[in-house]
């Protein structure tokens, strides 16, 4: 793609932007030249955002019939070599979850977008919510990994998109960038990163050395790509296949080397993929464990509770799947409680208690509605769980 | 530094689109920190809107508005739902036309942003009014900055009509300021 062009397309270098427009912004830098989607309240502005900018760069934009369309159009191009991306909310990333499958299992570079809102179902489309975080995890079916990035800044937005198509690209599976509905409207102070300031990764290509083995791979674990059309030939089908690409669906052997190749694929390379935030990481006697849009209001409490004396600290977590248990496990042996606020009923605690096993308390702060959490809110339950501690 | 501004009405009124021109004023033009968001319903006109700013001068964690330095509410509804939740010591400022209550705290800045929008030729800019109001009375942005940003934010056809608008907004900000309201 031309720098050039994709510069004039974006503007000027500060602008106020939206969190949705951050994500389109990025994946046009991550080089991204195809998006097929379904508008969705609140992720629209992504889509529309790439309607604009996708035909000045000389990409393509397609909007599809649904997201079940969606996805597999993006599968299809990926395959020609695009960069891709889709945008949704929760009702269309439920329609995603099968292709989604067929993704991981055909080893396939992809992003996709979820501006949660609240559900189930149609929930509340125009409101905010982090109820699709286990859904990212479990949502399709059978044994797997997925990377999944959780921002909360209109500018972590963009950067962190980059980060989803380069992820994507270096372990060629789909990775997931997840927001919210307020974070998505929001705007914030966005400066545009120079060229030499983004790192691009591309999927490993086949070298042209030797008989081509589409899932054939090194100590990566990652195979290597020869795009439909270069002449190599490749077979992609969902069904369990060999290094050949064909179908060997009643193997337990190569079933089993299979998918656990593509878990470990992305298990061996956790310190590649794991991204988070610590504050006040050596002298706390609790700390919150909180990602997204509500980390915000967090991080302002901290501040106000340790002007109480309250000894708190935070994590904040950017990757969320694959989940960082080693880094939640030594959080927990230095504090006596965990404060866990998420915009849902109970989703990241699971992982949290698990990686926990019982070293420290675990309090959870759960809201729905729509709303963030008020940082008098988290204060409260900060005191309440020092108070118990004492 | 940190200022709340929250500005009200209803839905067609420009408030979201001041919202954002406040917002741009400050993180692009007076190169502060600022985040801006609004909530609103299914509804396109009519409902009830609200959209809020932050300014501040380092970076912003939460971004909603609880208790409010700054309200501009430019309808009965906006200011009977929002017009406690301000500091003691904030600015409220409203559009007298369409805020008409005796509830009105002394301190209130009465700045008719529709009539003098009408007079201007468009009610369209009561909105651009308001933010000239505003600048002038709490210098929450600099008159460059908010002069930067709408002329940025509007369409160039209309760039002297919201210039003028501006300009009113202003110079009515500055004379109630000059009368020692507030």
């Amino acid at each position: 793609m031309d720098r050039a062009l994709i510069r004039r397309a974006l503007g000027d270098k500060v602008q106020f932007i939206q969190g949705d427009d951050a994500c389109a912004y990025g994946a046009l830098l991550a080089g991204c030249n195809f998006f097929a989607g379904y508008p969705i309240t609140p992720a629209t502005e992504v889509a529309e955002q790439m309607s604009i900018l996708l035909p000045l760069v000389g990409g393509c934009y397609i909007q599809m019939e649904d997201e079940i369309a969606s996805m597999g159009a993006l599968v299809g191009a990926s395959w020609t070599g695009a960069k891709t991306m889709t945008s949704t909310s929760g009702p269309g990333f439920s329609l995603m979850q099968e292709n989604l499958g067929y993704a991981i299992m055909t080893e396939t570079p992809c992003v996709v977008v979820n501006v949660q809102r609240s559900g189930p179902s149609t929930g509340q489309p125009t409101m905010g919510a982090y109820g699709d975080m286990m859904q990212a995890r479990w949502g399709t079916h059978g044994d797997h990994e997925i990377i999944m990035l959780c921002p909360a800044s209109v500018q972590e937005s963009l950067d962190m998109t980059i980060v989803a198509f380069n992820l994507s690209e270096q372990f060629r599976t789909p990775v997931l960038l997840f927001i919210d509905g307020e974070l998505g409207h929001m705007r914030e102070r966005l400066v545009i990163p120079d060229d030499d300031e983004v790192e691009i990764v591309n999927r490993p290509m086949f070298n042209g050395q030797g008989k081509y083995l589409p899932f054939a791979t090194d100590a990566s674990l990652v195979p290597t790509f020869a795009p439909f059309g270069s002449g190599h030939r490749t077979y992609v089908t969902g069904l369990t296949h060999n290094e050949q690409g064909l179908p060997r669906s009643s193997s337990a052997e190569i079933h089993d080397k299979l998918i656990r190749r593509l878990a470990d694929k992305i298990n061996n390379h956790r310190d590649q993929i794991i991204r988070y935030e610590e504050f006040y990481a050596d002298d706390c006697d609790i700390a919150i464990i909180t990602y997204g849009i509500t980390a915000r209001t967090c991080r302002d409490v901290v501040e106000q509770a340790r002007s109480k004396g309250i000894k708190v600290g935070m994590l904040r977590l950017i990757t969320i799947w694959p989940f960082p248990d080693d880094l939640v496990a030594r959080w927990a042996e230095r504090v006596q409680a965990i404060l866990v606020p998420e915009m849902n009923l109970g989703q990241m605690i699971h992982p949290i208690r698990e990686a926990v096993a019982g070293r420290c308390k675990v309090a959870p702060l759960f809201r729905i509605g729509g709303e963030i959490h008020t940082p008098v809110e988290i204060l409260t339950a900060l005191e309440e769980l020092q108070c118990q501690l004492c | 530094m940190r200022q709340e501004i929250r500005i009200c009405g209803f839905g067609g009124q420009g408030v979201i689109t001041a919202s954002v021109i406040l917002g741009k004023a400050a993180a692009v033009y007076d190169n502060l920190i600022a985040c801006q968001s609004q909530s609103y319903g299914p509804e396109a006109r009519g409902g009830a809107a609200r959209a809020e700013v932050i300014i501040d001068d380092k970076p912003i964690g939460c971004p909603g508005v609880h208790v409010a330095d700054i309200l501009i509410a430019m309808s009965l509804e906006a200011f009977t739902r929002y017009g406690r939740d301000v500091k003691p010591d904030g600015t409220i400022i409203i559009d007298p036309d369409l805020v008409a209550t005796s509830d009105l705290p002394e301190r209130a800045y009465p700045i008719p942003a529709t009539r003098i929008a009408e007079n201007l030729g468009n009610t369209v800019v009561a909105n651009i009014v308001m933010l000239g109001a505003v600048t002038a009375i709490t210098g929450v942005v600099s008159e460059e900055a908010i002069h930067a940003s709408t002329v940025k934010s509007v369409p160039a056809r209309f760039k002297e009509l919201n210039e003028r608008a501006l300009a009113a907004g202003m110079a009515a900000g500055r004379e109630l300021k000059g009368l020692g309201r507030g």
